[in-house]
């Protein structure tokens, strides 16, 4: 594999993987919690759309198999070529897990910000320091 | 929670809210049970379903909704949504399959058809579970009373806490 | 019949949670959850008898046959663990902590208990099954309900460690998800057994390797290991601490089973410690947690903080039982994971008991305790022996196949290390121990209204003590278990 191909064959890898490290970033450098839980939700979608792209088959249709009238029970026509559907359905259950994890984390962000007054981190732990 | 009196006196948004929330409605319907044999399912329908009150909510007032779907009846519904989810598996173990084996449903329908059943059923569980959720995170984040003062107080006893817990 | 009921064990406690949402009565729902965690105990038990001298017991979800549909399949490395969480739930499910955890008020405390179940589910799910992608699934369910119970606890700083927590374990979580996602691209499969043979041929490729590291530190965020730790002594220490005591004696144990999976039965020890040489960073990783943690637990003033970091030397020993790489250095490592469970989990007890009666378990708070509540200090000392390595209780068995596994190996200096390390141990249970006993009660705060705990909970906190040593005297079954499983790992088996 030559250098070129190496970055234009795996474009969508070399995407998800800056997508990723934006997130990660964003995680560890930002105080305020709501972005730090934004940075999580990209980290996250980065990781979706890694199962995405390995489960497209180029040139490949959604895996719905199309009713065909002549052979009723049967499963329709052959040589269809079906982008692989498991994939998708794992991360539907991630993108599940996503959103519980998000909603947890503002649920916790919000008592924060009630018990702290703030919602920056930095800010939080000064307070922590000054009122032990 | 009432919303800002700007967005109750808008009567664009009051008209096309009530004319679309039913259709909103009726669409989480129909996703969910199209599912049984093309793109759609429980969890599709049951956030389009909560979305649509939740826009009902945002139009015309949280208190507005509760009238029609209780903060316990949520907690309710989504405990009754995974059970009935459960219940389902459960019902295959006891008719001699695995958990979860749909086919073992056959001697409750006329026909083979327990694959059907069995996932109509759950889908079914999944929708309720799903929208009772999605409507108890809402309630929780806009139940909320604003901290006006800004300072750091006591640990509310009391305060909303059933975010997470889907 | 066990194999028919095996699926049992999950959906019990994750249909549970539901019904103690329904029910709403919070003392029913205790009653419940103890009851459903004793028949998940009970079911433990027969599969771990079933299954032990190598039968193995597999359930098909659905009725969809592997590797297609999901399988659940239990051979003695995992009915160990199943036995073990089990156990422990129960034990600490039966701590009558007079009121819950003081955030949640008595008309929310089902939900306390909803979560709790939750949790336990996830733990079990993850050990139970056999499919990659569902101990995903498992792994978020008992990571979000701890999540939340890390929350409960009364200081504000609580909610702050669980967010902490979160952040931390959400990382591990996708990183997880991310080396699944490689194998099932190397593989095409999504079970355990079947990723296992065909990972064979494309051992050397790019992915698969990446794949390795990915699973390693995902796991090794939710485990703690060493420089990956941090989270851990906060959540430990602000947690109720009930939680505390179920999440110190669980939720590391089955993270612990998930990375010994991972690098036996799905890579396989040759490849992981032969050609990648693993254990050039583990054992190194190991002891520096073994010395810096305990280095750490030294200068605590409070005993919960003491302990969290206590925890994560000890998960050192288990990550050095693992880099060994032979049967019994792993199996001291496995049987560490049932004794580090029982005297962790029981010094946890005896903190909440502390709690409940002193208010405080600052060690400065403690002193002269002794006198004031002579049998809860008992088992605390038991509970210290026992970290130490004392000979007669648990600790001193797994340091013993630990340092027998260490010299197999060659590795001298790695024994030397590890019978240093137990002084540190020495000296942070002897601090406690001196302020308990020896030390005057300051003036400022008086301890003469303090009486000995209520018996609902120094029961189950005695339970775990006198299991210390039981287990410390008889190691037929503790031992003998977990040599069965490691020799089964180092098979290459589940």
């Amino acid at each position: 594999m030559t250098s070129a191909q190496w970055f234009s064959g795996l474009w969508a890898y070399w995407l998800i993987i800056a997508l990723m490290m934006v997130g990660l970033y964003i995680v560890i450098a930002r105080d305020n919690l709501i972005k730090k839980v934004m940075g999580l939700n990209i980290f996250q979608a980065a990781a979706i759309l890694f199962y995405v792209t390995m489960a497209k088959v180029t040139g490949g249709t959604a895996p719905i198999v199309p009713h065909d009238p002549a052979h009723p029970g049967g499963h329709g026509e052959h040589g269809i070529l079906y982008s692989n559907p498991l994939p998708h359905v794992l991360m539907l259950t991630a993108i599940v897990v996503g959103v519980a994890t998000t909603a947890l984390a503002l649920a916790l962000a919000v008592r924060i910000h009630g018990d702290y007054g703030t919602a920056e981190e930095d800010e939080a732990v000064i307070y922590d320091r000054e009122h032990t | 929670m009432r919303p800002p009196s700007r967005v109750r006196e808008m009567p664009i948004l009051r008209v096309v809210a009530r004319a679309l929330v039913p259709v909103i409605l009726l669409f989480g319907l129909y996703v969910q049970f199209h599912g049984d044999f093309g793109p759609g399912g429980g969890f599709q329908a049951g956030v389009i379903f909560a979305a649509g009150l939740i826009i009902f909510a945002l139009t015309f007032g949280v208190e507005a909704l509760r009238q029609v779907v209780s903060v316990v009846l949520t907690e309710r519904l989504m405990a009754a949504g995974v059970l009935l989810y459960g219940a389902v598996g459960v019902l295959a173990m006891f008719l001699g399959g695995e958990f979860l084996n749909y086919t073992a449903l056959d001697p409750l329908t006329t026909g083979h058809h327990g694959q059907h059943l069995g996932i109509i059923a759950i889908e079914l569980g999944v929708g309720i579970a799903v929208a009772a959720t999605i409507m108890r995170v809402y309630y929780a984040f806009v139940g909320r009373r604003p901290n006006g003062d800004g300072e750091p107080r006591e640990p509310a006893l009391g305060a909303e806490q059933g975010g997470g817990a889907s | 019949m066990i194999e028919k009921i095996l699926v049992l064990e999950v959906v019990l406690p994750l249909l549970a949670a539901p019904v103690c949402v329904l029910v709403r009565h919070p003392r029913l729902c205790r009653l419940f959850s103890l009851g459903v965690v004793a028949v998940c105990f009970a079911i433990a038990v027969a599969v771990l008898l079933e299954v032990r001298g190598g039968g193995v017991i597999s359930y098909q979800l659905g009725g969809w046959p592997p590797p297609l549909g999901i399988e659940y399949r239990v051979s003695t490395v995992n009915a160990y663990l199943l036995a073990l969480v089990t156990a422990m739930a129960l034990v600490v499910m039966s701590f009558d902590s007079r009121g819950g955890p003081p955030r949640v008020p008595e008309q929310r405390r089902h939900l306390y208990y909803a979560v709790f179940l939750l949790c336990i589910s996830g733990l079990l799910g993850i050990t139970i099954t056999g499919d990659a992608f569902n101990i995903f699934v498992f792994l978020e369910i008992s990571s979000l309900s701890s999540y939340i119970l890390v929350s409960l606890g009364g200081h504000r700083r609580a909610v702050m460690s669980a967010f902490y927590y979160l952040v931390m374990g959400t990382i591990g979580g996708v990183f997880f998800m991310l080396g699944v996602g490689l194998l099932y691209q190397v593989t095409g499969t999504l079970n355990l057994r079947d990723i296992a043979a065909r990972l064979e041929p494309s051992l050397d490729d790019r992915g698969t390797v990446l794949a390795l590291a990915l699973l390693v530190v995902g796991i090794s965020i939710k485990l703690a290991v060493f420089p990956l730790h941090h989270w851990l002594p906060n959540a430990y220490s602000f947690a109720p601490p009930k939680v505390s005591a179920f999440l110190a004696a669980t939720a590391t144990k089955v993270s612990f089973y998930l990375l010994a999976m991972v690098l036996f039965t799905i890579f396989g020890a040759p490849f992981v410690f032969e050609e990648l040489r693993l254990q050039a960073v583990l054992l190194p990783l190991s002891i520096l947690a073994m010395f810096l943690a305990s280095g750490a637990a030294i200068f605590q003033a409070d005993l919960r903080r003491l302990l969290a970091y206590s925890s994560v030397a000890q998960i050192g020993y288990m990550t050095l039982g693992l880099s060994t790489a032979n049967a019994t250095g792993l199996a001291g490592g496995l049987v560490h994971l049932f004794n580090h469970a029982v005297m962790k989990g029981g010094l946890f007890l005896v903190v909440a008991c502390l709690l409940y009666r002193v208010g405080s378990v600052h060690i400065d708070a403690l002193a002269g305790i002794g006198r004031r509540m002579p049998f809860t200090s008992a088992a605390l000392v038991i509970g210290g022996l026992s970290l130490i390595g004392v000979p007669g209780t648990v600790g001193f068995v797994s340091k013993w196949y630990l340092v027998s596994g260490v010299l197999e190996r060659g590795w001298t200096a790695a024994a030397v290390l590890i019978l240093l390390s137990s002084l540190l141990a020495l000296v942070y249970v002897g601090k406690v121990v001196e302020a308990v006993y020896f030390r005057k009660p300051a003036e400022t705060q008086p301890i003469d209204h303090v009486r000995e705990a209520p018996l609902g909970m120094l029961a189950p906190a005695w339970v775990l003590a006198v299991a210390a040593v039981f287990f410390g005297l008889t190691t037929n079954w503790t031992y003998g278990v977990a040599r069965e499983a490691a020799e089964l790992l180092l098979a290459g088996g589940i």
